[in-house]
């Protein structure tokens, strides 16, 4: 059994430290960019008469007063000044002070001041990155164009989620896409990673093959027993940095059996495990829940008319679980796909997503403290017709 | 082909008030509202219901605008506007208030400017900002105005080959300024030593650059030359006035401001040039902001203010005095009331009532505003000339 | 009249002075007790989950009780006949309908554990119980047979359910015993602490799950997930086992007590 890794020094008296957040005050403009930014797009607006670029997000075209619609947009971008901060009357910023920013041209036209990575300095060119900070809210991070930067820079890690060294809960690590989630997080350097094993165990629980690995512990976890998640949770006891639930039940047809479990775990399970890990996640400096959640959460499915059902109460109740993290800093990530390449999906044709796939984008959306992410053929080709015509692909979906 | 801009026969300028500063007060907006307004009913004898007119400036008298104010003070004011243009509301109420007194709209104007400070209201007051610094400034560390103009004094000073002893030769010389001035909040000696070794509060600004938020008010009166004389009031008459907002909107970063568009303007009206004025009443909340107004106002080229402060003097005594009062950096900065205090100041000091030393000989001043940075400068700039009546 | 029937006051006042003793042949039923697990195709058994409504708190404050859900073969449960499709017909065959009359029946043990610690896959023949009845005598008709494979003491470990790839092992009768016990002992039932009458291994029989299919087919009755068999006596231990009185049910989690004589 491996051991817990070397946990922070701390004056075991000493008072917790209070996590705060960014200034949240945005306006609606301002929400659409960051909704944007949630799955890791880097838009502008441009006007639909002129064709103008324009930053910070507006109501009206500034050159023509025509429509504004968002655009992708060339990230490349000159850095023009620069300053670091050392004085701020915001509690979050207070923390993380000195803090540098500056003022970059960017390549699509405007300029906008930014958060710079350590290495940029005026004159540099730079890599804009829409992320969204503490709060969920959008923010523009300006890297090294170039080259690979350095991904520890202490600015750019309040806005992911690193992996390396962190304590990391699988909740239901049985499945394949739960055995390779657990594989990748190990591989991506996770401290330590809890891997929840739905009971009754098995004689093979011992000869996994995480078994013996370092930084693997299998923790007796069914998300469908509030004892059992609350137990689990006692079990891992100290920090607990991210949370990946993984756990799902997919049946086709209209069994009420079926149907009834696929809620357990969707629906209440879900906030069974959300329920009692955000006290531990809050308490983080970068927390975050990752959930996988079926891409047939979005417009229903006939064929999995009640997997997509609970999949789409699952994506309501994640949504309201995300806007109460963020007052405590947590990042909560959907990790959207659509059929997965294994037992579960036996019935559907190819294109599916292997579960190794599934896992690096866990890690990389991680990585890139990304909001949204659709993995798969599938699932992007669904968000995209979603996004576009939501009452026609509602209807094709279900033909 | 522009047309030619009327002057501004038939109005004066009186009545210069400070109501003295207070790093915090307890008291609001309303109260300093109506000290000013009694300190310029003290010194000219209006009351209420001379009054009829009434220009306001605030940033801390929420819900109330001037519609409010007007009631709580009992004012029933025939003219009314409401300026929420921070450094730039001085002028802009003077050169409002002069059209509406020339055309005979309102005979008594009564300008106002009142700030409170209370512990906290410096950050609630950026918080709610603007909507540009909510969405794309205050998310970028909170740094407030030092992290923006912290950005412009840097690309300034790498364009321009100015340096920290330039800026810093400005604040020594208007501290100095400040010591004869009993209402300053910052009264002890600043070497340019001193404001070297300060620490850094967003780099390159460091702590001298940066006024220090406070409560206070600032009040004048606009009215016609034959009111004021009834009153036996010393008047001063506006040569000239510029105003621009949003100037030079695609320059990525702000090396120059509004008065670069219009200078010619000002100064063809005032019918002198910048060399002739006895003094210069500036926006200095920050000092960069100092020397882009002694380019753009013509008293220096583009590009060579490090040069002409170098052989410069700006203390009272010297070539070209600058906010003679100590300006917002050493008397305070009382929100909106700092953008009244370059008119209040160059008033007194070409009416001779000085509130300390005053300026050998001074007959004319230039006034000049800046304010609201709504993103990432200064929106609005004005400038004036004033020239007191003999 | 007040005075008890001799034959109760007599049980009464045993119970009371000792002279029988009562034995709780059930285990805790807990979320984390297993539950039978069937190949993945087929519908699941539903473990025991509790919430609570309320602990004396703000969603009842002076009162504490839980939600509960569970399979009916959850437990310590009781299998009536119209659980197999064997019984589908047989009258009275589902928990409601049974008589009071089987509430209570004598027991037979029979001690199985040393076989099943020597081989997890122990099969009891009809060989098998010629020769225990040789040792310990005959079974009685309208007995329980409750099998004794100490395989209760294995509630908590992996070798309880003891599944491996092959499914999942521990030891039961075959088609010919329960043949025996049914048509030529008149049982009762058949009582196991293992969580099912069948052998883990019984689908793979000649003769498949042959517990369920002929007990049931004869309108007899299973008891699984029994403990305490250890502390039974071979014969005289009488047995208290009341399903719930689910409407149709298939069976139901219960309550399993017996009384065996002090001495």
């Amino acid at each position: 059994m491996s051991q817990h890794p070397p946990r922070d020094k701390r004056d075991p008296l000493a008072r917790r430290k209070e996590r705060h957040t960014p200034p949240g005050l945005r306006s609606s403009a301002l929400h659409a960019l960051s909704a944007r930014a949630a799955a890791g797009r880097f838009v502008l607006q441009s006007c639909q008469d002129c064709g103008a670029m324009t930053y910070p997000p507006r109501d009206a075209c500034p050159q023509c007063w025509g429509e504004l619609v968002w655009q992708d947009q060339a990230r490349g971008a000159l850095v023009l000044c620069e300053t670091t901060i050392r004085a701020t009357t915001d509690l979050y910023f207070r923390d993380h002070l000195p803090w540098r920013m500056g003022k970059l041209a960017l390549d699509a036209g405007p300029t906008a001041l930014a958060h710079l990575h350590a290495d940029l300095k005026p004159g540099d060119r730079a890599e804009m990155h829409l992320m969204l900070d503490k709060g969920g809210n959008a923010a523009l991070f300006a890297l090294p164009a170039g080259g690979r930067p350095d991904m520890d820079d202490r600015q750019w890690r309040e806005f992911t989620v690193p992996v390396k060294d962190r304590i990391v809960l699988v909740s239901d690590a049985r499945s394949a896409v739960g055995r390779a989630v657990v594989k990748a997080l190990h591989s991506a350097g996770a401290g330590l990673i809890f891997a929840g094993m739905a009971p009754p165990a098995r004689a093979a629980d011992l000869t996994d093959e995480w078994a013996g690995l370092d930084r693997v512990q299998t923790l007796p976890f069914d998300i469908t027993d509030s004892s059992l998640v609350a137990e689990g949770i006692s079990k891992i006891a100290g920090p607990l940095d991210i949370v990946i639930n993984t756990a799902r039940f997919v049946r086709g047809g209209r069994n009420l059996v079926d149907q009834k479990r696929m809620m357990d775990i969707a629906v209440l399970g879900f906030m069974r495990l959300s329920g009692a890990c955000a006290p531990m996640l809050a308490g983080r400096p970068a927390g975050a829940f990752v959930d996988l959640v079926s891409i047939q959460a979005l417009a229903g499915e006939v064929g999995f008319a009640g997997y997509a059902a609970a999949e789409a109460a699952h994506l309501s109740l994640l949504q309201s679980f995300r806007h109460d993290m963020r007052a405590q800093g947590v990042r909560v990530l959907s990790i959207f796909s659509g059929p997965s390449d294994d037992e579960d999906y036996q019935s559907v044709p190819p294109p599916k997503v292997a579960p190794a796939r599934l896992a690096r984008e866990v890690v990389e959306a991680l990585r890139m403290g990304r909001e949204i992410s659709c993995v798969g053929e599938v699932a992007s080709d669904a968000m995209e017709r979603w996004l576009a015509d939501p009452a026609l692909f509602v209807r094709e979906k279900n033909l | 082909m522009t047309r030619t801009r009327t002057s501004y026969d038939g109005v004066v300028l009186c009545a210069p008030v400070t109501v003295p500063y207070e790093r915090y007060s307890s008291q609001t907006a309303h109260w300093w509202a109506g000290r000013a307004l009694r300190a310029l009913a003290r010194a000219t004898g209006f009351g209420p219901g001379d009054i009829d007119g009434f220009c306001f400036a605030s940033f801390s008298a929420a819900p109330d605008t001037a519609v409010g104010m007007v009631q709580h003070l009992g004012l029933s004011p025939r003219w009314l506007d409401h300026l929420p243009t921070g450094g730039a509301s001085g002028i802009m109420a003077l050169r409002r208030a002069a059209r509406a007194v020339q055309c005979g709209d309102a005979d008594i104007v009564a300008c106002v400017a009142a700030d409170t400070n209370h512990l906290d209201s410096f950050r609630q007051t950026l918080a709610g900002f603007s909507r540009f610094s909510q969405d794309a400034v205050y998310p970028y560390g909170f740094g407030g105005p030092n992290a923006t103009f912290a950005l412009i004094t840097d690309a300034y000073m790498r364009t321009y080959g100015i340096g920290r002893e330039h800026f810093g030769k400005l604040c020594v010389a208007q501290r100095r300024n400040a010591l004869s001035n009993p209402l300053a909040l910052m009264r002890t000696e600043l070497t340019l030593e001193d404001y070297l070794r300060a620490r850094p509060i967003s780099d390159p600004v460091h702590l001298f650059d940066c006024v220090m938020p406070c409560a206070g008010a600032e009040a004048f009166i606009v009215t016609t030359p034959e009111i004021a004389a009834a009153r036996g009031l010393k008047v001063a008459r506006i040569l000239a006035t510029i105003e621009r907002h949003n100037a030079f909107p695609d320059d990525p970063v702000q090396l120059r401001s509004g008065w670069a568009m219009d200078v010619d303007d000002l100064w063809s009206m005032a019918g002198i040039g910048p060399e002739q004025v006895d003094m210069l009443q500036a926006y200095d909340d920050y000092p960069v902001i100092v020397a882009m107004q002694l380019e753009d106002l013509g008293f220096c080229p583009k590009g060579q203010a490090a040069d002409f402060i170098a052989r410069t003097g700006f203390e009272i005594h010297g070539d070209l005095p600058l906010n003679t009062n100590g300006g917002q950096l050493s008397a305070g900065q009382a929100g909106a009331a700092g953008g009244f205090q370059n008119v209040t100041e160059g008033l007194r000091q070409v009416l001779h009532q000085p509130l300390g030393a005053q300026v050998p000989n001074a007959r004319t001043a230039a006034l000049s505003g800046f304010g609201l940075v709504n993103y990432d400068r200064g929106v609005c700039t004005a400038a004036a000339v004033i020239e007191a009546c003999r | 009249m007040t005075a008890l029937d001799p034959t109760l006051s007599g049980l009464i006042a045993g119970i009371a002075t000792q002279r029988i003793r009562t034995v709780d042949l059930t285990n805790i039923l807990s979320p984390d007790f297993p539950v039978i697990v069937l190949p993945a195709e087929f519908g699941q058994c539903e473990p025991f989950r509790m919430e609570t409504v309320s602990r004396y708190d703000g969603n009842g404050p002076a009162w504490y009780w839980n939600n509960i859900s569970m399979n009916e073969h959850t437990g310590t449960h009781f299998d009536a006949p119209a659980h197999w499709i064997t019984g589908r017909d047989v009258p009275n065959g589902t928990v409601d309908a049974i008589s009071p009359d089987d509430f209570i029946h004598p027991a037979v043990v029979i001690d199985i554990s040393n076989e099943a610690a020597a081989d997890e896959d122990f099969i009891v023949t009809r060989a098998f119980l010629e020769a225990w009845e040789a040792a310990h005598g005959t079974i009685p008709p309208r007995h329980w047979i409750l099998l004794r494979s100490d395989w209760s003491k294995r509630v908590g470990t992996l070798a309880y359910l003891n599944l491996k790839d092959d499914g999942a092992h521990s030891p039961g009768p075959d088609a010919g015993a329960m043949r025996f016990l049914v048509q030529e002992r008149d049982c009762v039932g058949l009582g196991v602490e293992t969580v099912g009458t069948d052998a883990g291994q019984a689908s793979h029989f000649a003769e498949p799950l042959p517990a369920h299919s002929i007990l049931h087919g004869h309108g007899r009755f299973g008891l699984q997930c029994l403990t305490n068999l250890d502390q039974l006596p071979t014969f005289g231990a009488v047995i208290v086992a009341m399903p719930l009185k689910i409407k149709g049910g298939s069976g139901s989690p219960l309550r399993v007590m017996a009384l065996v004589s002090g001495h």
